[in-house]
């Protein structure tokens, strides 16, 4: 027995040694690229901030260029200079720098931690591994939030997708994000299309001219938006009435910042984010990243998170892990989008779809702003 | 006052003027409440009144009118729309009845010459007021800034709590938020480190340079000019553009030939960049006091023994002086300003404080970009302030007038 003991004894400290002797194989700081703001400060807390701890002597500089990442990543190629060690980048972002390999492909198995329940990576994250090179991290949709105190007296709250298009009976100003992806959709789910056929119809011509016409409706009313930040604001101010804008910056402003907005989960659009790793890094610094990467996407990291952002992780061992928000103490499952309650009606971003229809329909859509 | 000065007649000069203006007032005060028509007549009949009680009182108790006007009108406004009808209506009340007394009184015919005709003199006062209106424009946007930088929300927006003056709807979180984290304090050490560097790199360059280009035997010196001077003349997403093709293969080679590290490299690259910003303010501010340097002085200097060197930092830097410190000043604020190059030659590790604001605007409208904000047009404003007091005081010391 004892023999054992000292056996497994000394193996460990052999294996404790080997992993000394790889530190000295990563590079001691990285760069992190993220989206700023709240987002940004919830990795900090659950990523970086324990990384750090473990890895003595580490640093890691965050730039926040997310939206930007893939223009900068093709400069940064074609320059030769590669500044960034992991990125997050939304998934449809993440399949374009694959394509183009600005992105390292990861094999799940290898490059990240099994469940602690033994299941594979490959098996937990399960079909929300798009892609070869997207490891993913949080499923957050796009949905909208209104003034609770701007809804009309003697009116229901908006609680359908379609009263976004009601300027009737919800008079005032909307928010948009000014590009077609998820406004089309929506628009052509109020204007008779069924569900299921809502991409069959935006594949056509007509299709595609009928869900600017329903836009039309109510472009007098509609406030264009590019940074998620920016609806919070025009909610805040009372400059309009509804907007749409991802979740987490909705959940930021009623529970942390105490705003009157009320929440319409009505026809959410799901996506995801999550990290990749640039192509073209050195080994030192390749290796680093991996190391980062294997802490970050595990079980119980994914599900810190959810501590301080309303963002449902996105393995599937992660889910039953979900707590009380870190600092308010309040239960995070009802705030996030995929809780029952919330997710009756959604949609999923159809990666395929705006693949082959992105350049295409935001021609149409900008020609049709700038009349 | 002078004497001369005889006011002008009540009922066909100063009346109608004054109705006018009390009628503008009334019309901006009217169109807040929705009736600009109503706020227009009653504000023309209020502008009236006012000029016949000043013309009546003026010569004795004018300035306790004028307060008393204004109290009116702060009180009317209290009444009318809380807090911010106080100021707005202490402000009106006042302007108003000073106008009232400065058209009455004749007291705007003061400061103009006797012979000048009545064109002349409504020219002169119509300047006057386009003048305080640029000023009023020019420093109008800020006072929202800076205002909004005490916001007890996370949000750049005026709450109720701010505008009725309540304590709670202030706070100096904001500028907790800047001075207690990193996220802050890392750009502005970074600027701190670029700005004073590539000032230093830019005066020393630009001034030798001006001083080269001044000499007439140089040969094809305007040229030379032109090509330095360009940077301030070729779009700066062009010249960023080109900076970042161009230092990305110079950091590479340092990197891998010198061994040097990434983050020292990247600091070079945007010093460079924002050193070559920054030599024609120097080029051109430097040149421009040249122009009044006695060459032979120099000549003098040479005679008596002083080698070129010599002469050059104890005769001819003293004078051209104000020249290098006013380029020196351009040249450091173009670079602590600077945002498009170092958003392209540098990397998260050279994040300067206008690279924070500007993807902080972008991406999380957090009103500490206006304490900083409110922070930096403090110390320019500080800065400015030494610099004009140092130089009155150089000059005062050198028995010339302070200019």
């Amino acid at each position: 027995m004892k023999l054992i003991k000292t056996l497994s004894a000394t193996a460990m400290l052999v294996a404790t040694g080997g992993l000394a002797i790889a530190d000295h194989h990563m590079t001691s700081d990285m760069t992190l690229v993220s989206w700023g703001g709240a987002y940004q400060a919830s990795q900090v807390a659950a990523y970086a901030e324990p990384y750090k701890l473990m890895n003595e002597g580490v640093t890691i500089t965050w730039d926040e260029s997310s939206n930007e990442a893939v223009a900068k990543l093709r400069a940064m190629n074609e320059a030769g200079n590669v500044t960034w060690d992991v990125v997050d980048v939304v998934a449809a972002d993440a399949l374009r720098l694959c394509d183009e390999g600005l992105a390292l492909e990861i094999d799940p198995d290898e490059d990240l931690a099994a469940a602690p329940d033994g299941t594979s990576a490959e098996e937990d994250f399960g079909d929300l591994l798009v892609g070869d090179c997207f490891i993913p991290q949080i499923v957050y949709s796009t949905t909208f939030g209104y003034r609770t105190d701007m809804v009309p007296e003697g009116v229901e709250p908006p609680n359908d997708i379609c009263d976004v298009f009601d300027l009737e009976k919800y008079p005032g100003m909307r928010a948009l994000e000014k590009r077609p992806i998820n406004n089309v959709e929506w628009a052509l789910l109020c204007d008779g299309v069924a569900k299921e056929d809502v991409y069959d119809v935006l594949g056509t011509e007509e299709g595609q001219e009928q869900a600017l016409a329903k836009l039309d409706t109510i472009r007098d009313s509609v406030i264009w938006w590019s940074a998620g930040a920016d609806t919070p604001q025009l909610l805040a101010d009372g400059e309009v009435f509804m907007g749409s804008t991802y979740n987490g910056r909705l959940f930021s402003a009623i529970v942390e910042q105490k705003q009157p907005i009320g929440m319409m989960w009505d026809a959410q659009v799901f996506d995801l984010d999550g990290w990749i790793i640039p192509a073209g890094l050195s080994e030192e610094r390749l290796a680093r990243a991996k190391d980062f990467i294997l802490y970050a996407t595990d079980t119980q990291r994914l599900a810190d998170q959810a501590k301080y952002i309303s963002y449902g992780p996105a393995r599937a061992s992660s889910a039953p892990l979900v707590s009380t928000h870190a600092e308010l103490g309040i239960e995070m499952a009802p705030h996030m989008p995929t809780d029952p309650e919330n997710s009756k009606n959604t949609f999923l971003y159809n990666y395929e779809f705006w693949a082959d229809y992105r350049d295409d329909i935001d021609a149409k859509f900008q020609a049709w702003l700038a009349q | 006052m002078n004497a001369s000065i005889k006011r002008p007649d009540l009922y066909r000069f100063t009346m109608p003027i004054v109705a006018v203006m009390g009628a503008l007032f009334g019309f901006v005060t009217g169109k807040i409440f929705d009736s600009p028509v109503l706020g227009l007549i009653l504000g023309a009949l209020i502008g009236a009144g006012l000029s016949v009680v000043l013309a009546r009182f003026a010569r004795t108790k004018r300035w306790k009118i004028i307060g008393a006007s204004g109290l009116v009108f702060a009180l009317t406004g209290l009444l009318a729309g809380g807090v911010g009808g106080l100021f707005g209506g202490l402000v009106t009340g006042l302007a108003l009845s000073w106008f009232a007394h400065w058209v009455g009184s004749g007291r705007y015919r003061a400061g103009v010459p006797v012979y000048y005709s009545k064109a002349q003199v409504l020219w002169h006062s119509v300047f006057l007021f386009i003048c305080a209106f640029v000023f009023f424009f020019l420093v109008a946007p800020l006072v929202p800034v800076i205002w909004l930088s005490f916001n007890a929300e996370q949000f750049f927006t005026f709450t109720p709590e701010m505008l009725s003056f309540k304590a709670e709807g202030y706070s100096l979180r904001h500028y907790r938020d800047f001075l207690g984290t990193e996220e802050w304090m890392v750009p502005l050490k970074n600027s701190l480190i670029i700005a004073p560097i590539a000032t230093l790199i830019s005066v020393t360059l630009g001034t030798l340079a001006a001083i080269g280009l001044s000499q007439s035997h140089v040969p094809g010196r305007r040229a030379i000019m032109a090509i330095l001077i360009s940077p301030m003349i070729v779009p700066l997403i062009i010249s960023a553009t080109g900076m970042f093709f161009f230092y990305a293969p110079l950091g590479n080679w340092l990197e891998l030939n010198l061994g040097l590290n990434q983050a020292f490299v990247g600091f070079v690259k945007v010093i460079l960049a924002h050193a070559v910003l920054g030599i024609p303010f120097v080029i051109i501010t430097v040149t421009a006091t040249l122009v009044g340097f006695d060459r032979s002085l120099t000549r003098a200097a040479a005679s008596m023994g002083a080698d070129p060197v010599t002469t050059f930092f104890r005769v001819q830097m003293p004078l051209i002086l104000p020249g290098v410190i006013s380029g020196a000043l351009f040249a450091f604020i173009t670079s602590f300003d600077e945002v498009v190059v170092v958003l392209f030659v540098g990397s998260a590790r050279q994040q300067t404080l206008p690279w924070q604001m500007f993807t902080g605007l972008r991406e999380q409208i957090s009103p500490t970009i206006l304490a900083a904000a409110t922070i930096l047009v403090g110390v320019s404003i500080l800065l400015l302030t030494v610099l004009e007091l140092l130089r009155r005081r150089s000059e005062r010391l050198r028995g010339m007038s302070p200019g």
